[in-house]
């Protein structure tokens, strides 16, 4: 879902029950947030009007915190905040669990329900493979073992063939 | 591949053909799809982009499936040229603007097209000429099932198909009719229809995709929702809206006639008065003009214009279009001018009102 005042993916759930049968909910990107909750306060202070408790806000950052960061493309779940979007693949189980209310809020549910890949089983392991190699490659190359990184990638190849 | 030549024709998706093509212009699907163990473009390095290219370009080169594809790098390209592919729809404007190792590959048909390093690695496009999802959804399914042999995407048994947008996540299939919708446009009903359209998850958008304007009164409907729904289920979806659409627009054009007719008349013969004799066009008025011009003929209240002319003209007199068709780079004011006499030479032998 997007911000309801810029292109930014929504990160804040706001719900302001103003009583029983006039509940507003708003969706916005963090920075929106932060201004939005700001003007109220401002539009408060200078109307001065005591608005009592009838107003009860919750403010639900769906973002969470998490300070996990993708081992494989160095993404943290900011980053993901600030642009809208992920880094690799690996980020979506990097981040399983902030992403699902992003999920739920975007599509209405959480669960893939469509095709499948063909040869599914049997990529699942070749792509763990893969990806392991890839962490292999990066390290070897940061040490400078050219010869070692040639293999690694001829092995990554010959599994990216199958 | 041969610009110039296509240049003289209007493509798949305005050839005017195929079911209820007085109404549907063209019927899209794409699918985004991700190698599995490289970084999404937005966060792959150039030297990794360019190997996903070398990866993706190989493969599709070498698939035997029922078209052929020729490789084209967006970096090869000059302005001028990428602007051409998004005229006619065969590139997104993100793919045009984007830099990096990056190109698209096109079928020998022009109905075919595969985006590498857009937002995704990979973006799978078919187009077909009115409203057909169903043969557009064979011929994807089935293209996407060939290359998913080849290469290793990346998959997420929650998730489905990972995307670099978790907006696109899980299908990662997005659907799209293309409709001129004239009549509901003018009578202002049209926004009736876009909150209808949004309660059931669909949205619309402008001719060229998401943040372009509704230029000469076509829109395009698509799918919200990518999770949680098979493709098959999202396809259905649309196929039950938008015949209700046509019949609105239907109605909307009778009333419209019965009502006002000599209003909508008098409208219909300036736009064709105007787009045969002006000597200086925008691009925005000729599609608004040109607009008028195809519901005209749709209606019967002009005679003897061919309508795959004005189906062509759309796409002819877009800036690229033309600069190709005169073989030459012209400013604005020298486009303005060169668009107004194209479209004179194209109507002037043809054209006149009922009665
Ligand atoms: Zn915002
Ligand atoms: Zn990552």
């Amino acid at each position: 879902m997007k911000c309801h005042k810029c292109p930014k993916v929504a990160t804040m759930h706001i719900t302001e029950i103003v009583s029983k049968d006039n509940v507003q909910e708003c969706h916005f990107c963090e920075e929106c947030a932060q201004k939005y909750l700001q003007e109220e306060v401002l539009e408060k202070e200078t109307i001065e009007v005591d608005l009592g408790p009838s107003i009860v806000k919750m403010v639900e950052n769906l973002a969470g915190a998490t300070s996990a960061v993708c081992e494989t493309c160095a993404m943290q779940f900011a980053d993901f905040r600030n642009s809208g979007r992920l880094g690799c693949p690996h980020d979506y189980t990097v981040f399983h669990d902030e992403l699902l209310p992003y999920l739920e809020n975007i599509h209405g549910e959480t669960k893939h329900c469509g095709k499948f890949p063909t040869r599914y089983g049997t990529n699942k392991n070749i792509q763990k493979e893969i990806d392991l190699l890839r962490k292999q490659l990066q390290s070897v190359i940061q040490k400078e073992k050219y010869e070692e990184a040639a293999g690694i990638r001829d092995k990554i190849r010959l599994l990216e063939n199958q | 591949m041969n610009f110039e030549a296509l240049s003289k024709s209007s493509g798949e998706w305005l050839k005017g053909s195929g079911i209820e093509s007085d109404i549907v212009i063209s019927s899209r699907i794409r699918l985004a799809r991700n190698l599995a163990g490289f970084p999404f473009p937005n966060r792959a390095s150039n030297f990794q982009k360019a190997e996903i290219e070398n990866l993706l370009k190989d493969r599709i080169q070498t698939l035997e499936f029922e078209q052929k594809f020729e490789y084209v790098s967006l970096t090869a390209l000059n302005t001028l040229d990428r602007q051409f592919l998004v005229e006619r729809q065969l590139i997104s404007r993100e793919l045009a603007a984007n830099d990096g190792p990056r190109g698209v590959a096109l079928g020998n048909l022009e109905s075919l097209s595969l985006m590498v390093n857009e937002e995704d690695h990979l973006r799978l496009q078919v187009m077909r000429s009115g409203f057909s999802l169903e043969s557009a959804w064979e011929t994807i399914n089935k293209l996407d099932d060939y290359l998913e042999k080849k290469v290793s995407y990346a998959f997420h048994e929650e998730f489905g198909y990972l995307t670099a947008c978790p907006t696109n996540v899980g299908t990662g299939m997005r659907a799209s009719v293309m409709l001129h919708l004239p009549a509901l446009d003018f009578t202002k009903q049209i926004d009736k229809v876009f909150r209808a359209l949004q309660r059931i998850n669909l949205t619309h958008r402008g001719l060229y995709g998401e943040g372009s304007r509704f230029s000469g009164h076509f829109f395009q409907i698509s799918n919200q929702v990518t999770l949680g729904k098979s493709e098959t289920a999202i396809l259905n979806e649309i196929y039950s809206v938008i015949p209700q659409i046509i019949d609105y627009e239907r109605q909307a054009r009778v009333a419209w006639k019965k009502d006002n007719g000599q209003i909508l008349q008098d409208r219909i013969s300036r736009a064709f008065g105007t787009l045969s004799s002006a000597t200086m066009m925008t691009s925005d008025e000729t599609m608004e003009l040109l607009s008028y011009v195809r519901l005209g003929i749709h209606m019967k209240m002009i005679e003897d214009v061919d309508i795959n002319t004005v189906n062509e003209l759309f796409i002819q007199t877009q800036p690229a279009h033309l600069q190709k068709l005169m073989g030459s780079t012209l400013d604005g004011e020298e486009r303005n001018t060169a668009r107004a006499k194209f479209l004179r030479s194209k109507l002037r032998s043809s054209g006149s009102t009922p009665n």
